[in-house]
């Protein structure tokens, strides 16, 4: 077969010929190898997915099979009207997603754009960015515990104040918000340093060729070549932001200022009422805003893959 | 903190400006103006964890006294205080023991499937690749009712788990953590396999080499650092993983030590050295993998943003 210079296309047709003589054992291994992890993220994954959607219209406790239910919309009609801390897990949600992005995520793409540089000590610069990223947020939670503890944290040692950073309703939002960032940041960093590393150099030499500075060349060359990242970026930060769940748990189970979709979801299972029905109408709502995300981003990836 | 702003510019902050990397050319002042900016940024983001480690080494009465923003008191108590109260060699060892084969598991079923996407072009490549990546994205508490109810049902021998379920197991998270982490792995793997030339199984087929030596002996050696780079990846992952440890066991002489974390708590607030050295303990493992392997960590993550 004359394939060793052949490119593209007809590599590809050959790929065929070579499938079609594939034996039977051949086969077989081959769906096994497929078959197998596929089964278990339907098993673990997909199954539960529809399940969920199947449960949001029912009413069950969670005890006998028979014991369900079925109630319609009424769960997403209580949802909407009745449940006190809907509404403001929405807000908090929303929140938290506007502050990621305006604050760890520019600040990231920053941070970035400058250590891009191969400047003097760019190495540790980096490292001290993302040694954060390695650790999990419930732990991040803690460790901000020293600086937002009410009569021992830094916070009010230094400024001789008495608030309870993670206790007051009005305030305890933008405390996690900022243990948050400091994670978040270096991960931005990070996606965004490899983006700008793949950016043709030719490109930046033409643009100050052309007298572009270099806020003029970041954001009319650099910026738009890199627009597969900005979209992965972008989808990252709204789905980390709905799956946001670990802070705010470790900090009060999601209560008392700190309510989010996801920490609902837990509350209706593991807390003092199971309601299944309700709780997976609320899972379902988590569901249908990821998964416009989840498409926009295979959408990105599929194109890359094909291109 | 704000003392580091006014630093005169250091020899080596001219550099930059000197250089034309692949940032391309910086002019001398900005150059300085970015040094300073960076390494009073960087001391910023290192600070959380140097007041956490400069306070597990100080004693409670001692700070009582003194206040926070003094200097001395210095103990190991806190550890050794921390690590019984908090019952730290049961939980790493929980770790331990879901960690390792939950990214093993990980591992090779993504490779398998990886491998099946790169070697051949069947029709439904993307659908499959499709499947286990947005499985990787859904929030996992939205699939949390049936899994906790489903997990529940299924009875397990008790030499496999106490409670008699798959709710209080090992096994569960060892499962769940791996259908999630499969499809970020895939995607990976499957790029990187496409890397390699094509050329090399057609060979093997003329020798008669089956499906699954050509998986076994001949792609997997090649795909090595890229399985380096997604172990260490998933070791910190893994280990980190709070939600699904947190809903699925209830036993607190099983949960992992991430999620053991929301137990300790009420326990460790009252005294804040005390979260600080408990702090240091949970976050050393992940500090040592990232030191030792911090290529490996960076590699892999920026692995699956670009293509490889």
């Amino acid at each position: 077969m004359a394939i060793a210079t052949a490119p593209g296309k007809k590599k590809r047709r050959s790929t065929r010929r070579v499938e079609k003589r594939q034996g039977t054992r051949d086969r077989m291994v081959v769906i096994a190898m497929v078959g197998v992890p596929t089964l278990l993220v339907i098993w673990l994954v997909w199954l539960p997915a529809l399940a969920s959607v199947a449960l949001s219209f029912t009413r069950w406790n969670g005890f006998r099979i028979d014991g369900i239910e079925w109630v319609g919309t009424q769960n997403y009609r209580d949802i909407v009207n009745i449940y006190p801390p809907f509404w403001p897990a929405i807000q908090n949600n929303l929140v938290w997603l506007l502050f990621l992005f305006v604050f760890p995520t520019i600040f990231g793409v920053l941070i970035a754009v400058i250590l891009d540089r191969e400047m003097w000590g760019s190495r540790f610069y980096q490292t001290a960015f993302y040694l954060p990223v390695v650790l999990s947020l419930a732990l991040v939670g803690f460790i901000w515990q020293l600086f937002y503890s009410t009569d021992q944290g830094l916070i009010n040692a230094v400024f001789g104040s008495n608030v309870d950073w993670y206790g007051d309703p009005s305030i305890n939002l933008w405390s996690v918000l900022i243990a948050t960032s400091w994670r978040h940041t270096g991960y931005i960093m990070l996606l965004y340093l490899a983006g700008l590393k793949g950016v043709d150099a030719s490109l930046r030499e033409a643009a100050a060729v052309d007298g572009a500075g270099e806020t003029k060349t970041f954001f009319h060359v650099i910026f738009p070549v890199m627009r597969p990242i900005n979209m992965i970026v972008l989808v990252m930060v709204v789905i980390e932001s709905l799956r946001a769940f670990d802070l705010v748990w470790i900090i009060n189970k999601g209560r008392n200022g700190l309510e989010l979709i996801s920490a609902l979801v837990a509350q209706n299972v593991i807390g003092e009422a199971t309601r299944y029905g309700f709780g997976s109408a609320l899972a379902v709502i988590m569901m249908i805003i990821s998964t416009v995300f989840i498409v926009i981003y295979l959408r990105i990836v599929f194109k890359e893959e094909r291109g | 903190m704000s003392a580091t702003t006014s630093t005169p510019p250091t020899p080596a902050s001219v550099k930059p400006s000197a250089h034309t990397g692949a940032g391309g050319v910086m002019n001398k002042r900005r150059g300085t103006i970015a040094t300073v900016f960076m390494f009073v940024l960087a001391l910023i983001w290192l600070f959380p964890l140097l007041w956490a480690l400069y306070n597990s080494f100080r004693d409670y009465s001692y700070t009582q006294t003194n206040g926070y923003l003094s200097f001395g008191g210095w103990t190991l108590d806190n550890y050794q205080n921390a690590w019984s109260r908090g019952n730290f060699g049961l939980h790493l060892k929980n770790s331990l023991l879901i960690t390792i084969p939950a990214v093993a598991l990980t591992l090779f079923l993504s490779s398998m499937v990886a491998f099946v996407l790169a070697r051949f072009s069947y029709r439904f490549n993307l659908t499959l690749l499709g499947i286990f990546l947005a499985a990787n994205l859904l929030p996992p508490q939205a699939l949390l009712i049936p899994v906790f109810k489903m997990f529940r049902e299924i009875p397990l021998p008790t030499f496999m788990s106490e409670s008699g379920t798959m709710l209080n197991s090992f096994w569960a998270l060892i499962l769940v953590n791996t259908a999630f982490q499969m499809g970020f792995c895939t995607f990976v793997l499957s790029n990187y396999m496409k890397t390699l030339p094509y050329e090399i199984y057609e060979s093997a087929q003329m020798d008669g080499a089956s499906v699954w030596r050509q998986y076994w002996q001949l792609t997997m050696p090649l795909v090595r650092p890229a399985l380096a780079a997604l172990a260490t990846l998933q070791v910190t992952w893994i280990y980190n993983e709070f939600f699904w440890a947190t809903v699925l066991i209830s036993r607190g002489d099983k949960l992992p030590v991430t999620s053991a974390l929301n137990n300790l708590r009420g326990q460790f607030f009252a005294d804040t050295n005390l979260v600080a050295a408990g702090s240091i303990i949970v976050a050393l493992p992940v500090l040592i993998v990232f030191f030792v392997l911090q290529k490996q960590f960076v590699a892999g993550l920026t692995l699956g943003s670009t293509k490889g």
